[in-house]
């Protein structure tokens, strides 16, 4: 039987071609527009590391004076030198580390006259098992070496192909600045996306190259990247370390069990209270704790344009499914003497419907094909911007997929009401006025 | 008109899809025209500075590992700005910590009273000028003087052994927010993180737009502070005669590079920097106008569709009403008026969809109201697209003779 639909199908869309162009053209141009969107708004929105992302938790407290405090005012949206060290020493996560973003000028071997400045950044060791980073050779330090300032570093793929030839680059000497660093890990490249775990570098930053621990690279000064927000004394001599006021850093939490979160949210108002007691604090405990997601989503990484844009491109899908029930509703209108000679010769009102539907998904299929065609064109264009996530945005599996299935389904969603339509024709009536 | 309405009345349906797919294309044609001129009002701010004749340089020291003092570094900024003096085309160089536009920028709270952590006044914009920045950059000045030669102070924002200058120039928003009402010049403003050492206003910008534009620092309140040199972000700004903009960014890296070879150095010319900021805007302004394009092509295509329809089912009517003593003129007409009415039924529903399709996204984004003298605007492209539109068919319909209506009897 869908044989024959389809042959019934295919005949009706030949013979009126400019009718059936003008309704597939309109609904590749609407699914064109929004999968364009829709992809964009996909990899926007990813989660930066998933499988873990439940698990990892961005705590806030507030070290503020009191006198700018404003009712229901958000903490500070990062770290304080003395608050990270507290946290990290009372260590009441599964996993923790504090860090900053950094700059460190990388002399290769080959000597100065290649030297490049390159991204850092200043962590504590747990930073690779936290964020499950995949080791090409050699492994993380250790907790012991940051407090001995040992002077190590990780380095990416990358960076090691590029200053030694080679991954398997543990034990050489990585050259910074004045200081020499000895490489104890090499990680494989990662690029979580939005570039979740400091955001100061621009939502949709490239990940750093090197990896120093917090402690050696503040005690060597290491210039740090990133913003900062000071109330207080800002140190002469700039040992950020010493800058009670400023808040700087980002500290993150492993937390496995939802009963481990209610406990480290108590403690985080545990410790505001203890500091307020200690007079380090002025406010009430004023705490947060969030995980990835949720920190993306207070932090409005994706831009309120994007949103926009997706939201625009939808509406224009929505025109052109009227359009076309518009249009299906004249070309099944117009038929109604073919259909109500198949109706009088005894095919029933279901069947009827499902023919008119198999060629409502003909359209829609076609319509898929060229929106396609058009979302890898919008997908190009978008990634000719100059935008730091313009690169990413590539059609995946899932979104072709997405593609096919939201074309048909929308077409057929808009031939419903034609279809219902043409088979409520009354063919005794139709076939007398013929 | 009636003929027309109890014509209209057997078709029922498709009138009003017809009528919904113009309303919601009335409804996003005019909220999208609306943003487009509010994105191009926002693209054509201007910066209060010299945009065509201005070139800037960002050099980033590389850390070779040699100890360098202070002093090498004053000396290397001083053999900098001899060598980008030298340059052909080049009128003037000064050190600057920012740019309109510029996007990096640091804010900072002042105070009225000396000490008085209460009368702060948050979220200046601080622009940090070397000797002859002003004049660099072009900022008029509505009030006042520029910097004199003794009034530029050895300070950087976070240096504590350093007391800030005694004078500085504000801009008029700056001045109005300040004291309204009163004339700023020789006003006191209390600087650094306490609030306790004083400057006067010397000089008024009447406009200098922010590094960026945001809600807490707003468009351009902002204050130019009189330094010796500039250490913390700091950038060479060259004014140059507009046609060697592109030699001279081309020139720097070089010249500079002879000076002290240890560092990154980029040159920009500042109008490049000023679209690069936009580029998000005009980005945005171009999907627009495509999806307008789109939208309103696709409703003509559809409305040309439905009346070829239309006028096919009906040519025997039409050429009855010929034969009876209609002329081409009247069927015309009548064709023209149904479309109109149609528009007119999308079109008003379109309108309270547009202006409720506005609060909503105010509610949702930094959008902002709508004015109701905007609502024709979309009303009137949509008269005219239908107008259009209909035209092709209902020419065809005034082509049928009167004797078609004896054929098919």
């Amino acid at each position: 039987m869908f044989g024959y639909y389809l042959d019934l199908a295919l005949r009706s869309l030949k013979r009126n071609k400019v009718l059936t162009a003008l309704m597939v053209l309109a609904i590749g141009l609407g699914i064109g527009a929004s999968m364009t969107m829709l992809t964009v708004l996909h990899v926007m929105t990813a989660d930066p590391i998933p499988g873990r992302s439940a698990r990892l938790f961005y705590p806030q407290i507030d070290p503020q004076p009191l006198k700018d405090y404003k009712e229901g005012e958000e903490p500070p949206d990062q770290w304080t030198w003395a608050d990270a060290m507290n946290l990290l020493q009372d260590g009441k996560g599964v996993r923790q580390a504090a860090m900053s973003g950094g700059q460190v000028t990388v002399i290769p071997p080959g000597g100065v006259a290649h030297a490049f400045n390159a991204h850092a950044r200043y962590t504590t060791a747990d930073f690779f098992a936290m964020f499950d980073l995949a080791f090409a050779d050699g492994d993380a330090w250790n907790s012991g070496d940051g407090d001995k300032r040992a002077r190590v570093a990780v380095i990416t793929r990358k960076l090691a192909d590029k200053l030694y030839g080679t991954p398997h680059a543990t034990g050489q000497t990585l050259r910074l600045g004045k200081y020499d660093f000895r490489v104890v890990g090499v990680i494989e490249d990662w690029h979580p996306v939005p570039h979740f775990y400091d955001l100061n570098m621009g939502g949709y930053a490239d990940p750093e190259q090197v990896y120093l621990p917090l402690e050696t690279a503040t005690d060597l000064k290491l210039p740090t990247v990133g913003s900062m927000s000071c109330w207080g004394d800002f140190p002469q001599d700039g040992d950020m370390t010493k800058a009670s006021g400023c808040t700087w850093m980002q500290y993150w939490v492993e937390l496995d069990t939802p009963a481990q979160v209610a406990a480290y949210r108590q403690y985080l108002v545990h410790y505001s209270e203890d500091q307020k007691q200690l007079g380090r604090f002025e406010r009430a405990p004023n705490t947060r704790l969030r995980d990835v997601m949720q920190w993306l989503d207070y932090n409005h990484v994706v831009p309120g344009s994007v949103q926009l844009q997706t939201l625009l491109a939808l509406g224009f899908l929505l025109v052109c499914l009227v359009n076309t029930v518009a249009l299906l509703l004249v070309k099944f209108l117009r038929r109604g003497g073919e259909l109500s000679v198949r109706r009088a010769m005894g095919a029933s009102r279901r069947s009827v419907f499902a023919q008119l539907l198999v060629e409502s998904a003909l359209v829609g299929l076609a319509g898929g094909a060229i929106g396609l065609l058009l979302s890898l064109f919008g997908l190009w264009v978008v990634r000719q911007q100059p935008t730091q996530y313009a690169a990413l945005a590539h059609l995946d599996a899932a979104m072709l997929g997405a593609t096919f299935v939201l074309a048909v389904c929308a077409t057929l969603l808009a031939a419903m009401f034609p279809a219902w339509r043409a088979c409520r024709l009354v063919p005794a009536r139709l076939l007398k006025t013929q | 008109m009636l003929p027309i309405i109890s014509a209209l009345k057997h078709h029922k349906t498709t009138v009003v899809l017809v009528a919904l797919e113009i309303a919601l294309t009335c409804a996003i044609v005019t909220n999208a025209l609306f943003l487009i001129r509010d994105r191009l009002a926002f693209m054509h701010m201007t910066t209060g500075v010299a945009d065509n004749e201005l070139v800037w340089v960002d050099t980033r020291s590389l850390d070779l590992g040699q100890e360098d003092g202070k002093d090498s570094r004053v000396g290397i900024v001083a053999a900098d700005l001899a060598a980008l003096r030298g340059l052909p085309g080049v009128e003037s160089v000064a050190m600057a910590n920012a740019l309109p536009l510029g996007s990096s920028y640091s804010s900072t709270a002042v105070y009225r009273r000396s000490g008085d952590k209460s009368s702060a006044f948050d979220n200046v914009v601080e622009y940090l000028g070397s000797p002859g920045m002003v004049r660099t950059l072009g900022i008029a000045l509505s009030e006042g003087r520029d910097f004199q030669p003794r009034e530029y102070a050895d300070y950087r924002m976070f240096g504590h052994d350093q007391s800030p200058p005694t004078a500085l120039i504000v801009t008029r928003s700056f001045a109005q927010q300040m004291w309204p009402g009163e004339d700023p010049l020789g006003k006191p403003v209390y600087l650094d993180e306490h609030g306790d050492h004083v400057a006067h206003v010397v000089g008024v910008a009447g406009h200098l737009l922010n590094p960026a534009i945001n809600k807490y620092q707003g468009i351009d309140r902002g204050m130019i502070l009189p330094v010796r040199q500039v250490t913390d972000n700091s950038m060479y700004v060259l004014r140059v005669r507009p046609d060697a903009r592109a030699n001279v960014a081309r020139a720097i890296p070089g010249a500079l590079q002879r000076v002290d070879p240890a560092r990154t150095i980029e040159a920009h010319v500042y109008t490049d920097t000023i679209a690069k900021y936009f580029q998000g805007d005009r980005a945005m302004v171009w999907l627009l106008l495509v999806v307008i394009a789109c939208l309103l092509a696709l409703t003509a295509l559809g409305v040309v569709g439905l009346s070829s329809f239309w006028v096919q089912q009906r040519t025997r009517t039409i050429g009855i009403r010929r034969a009876i003593g209609a002329t081409r003129h009247d069927i015309l007409r009548y064709f023209l008026a149904e479309n109109f009415l149609i528009v007119s039924l999308g079109v008003v529903v379109g309108s309270v969809g547009a202006v409720g399709l506005n609060l909503w996204l105010m509610n949702h984004y930094e959008l902002h109201r709508m004015p109701l003298p905007w609502l024709p605007v979309g009303a009137l492209v949509l008269w005219l697209l239908g107008q259009l539109a209909v035209l092709g068919p209902a020419l065809r319909a005034a082509a049928v003779p009167p004797v078609v209506a004896t054929r098919s009897l």
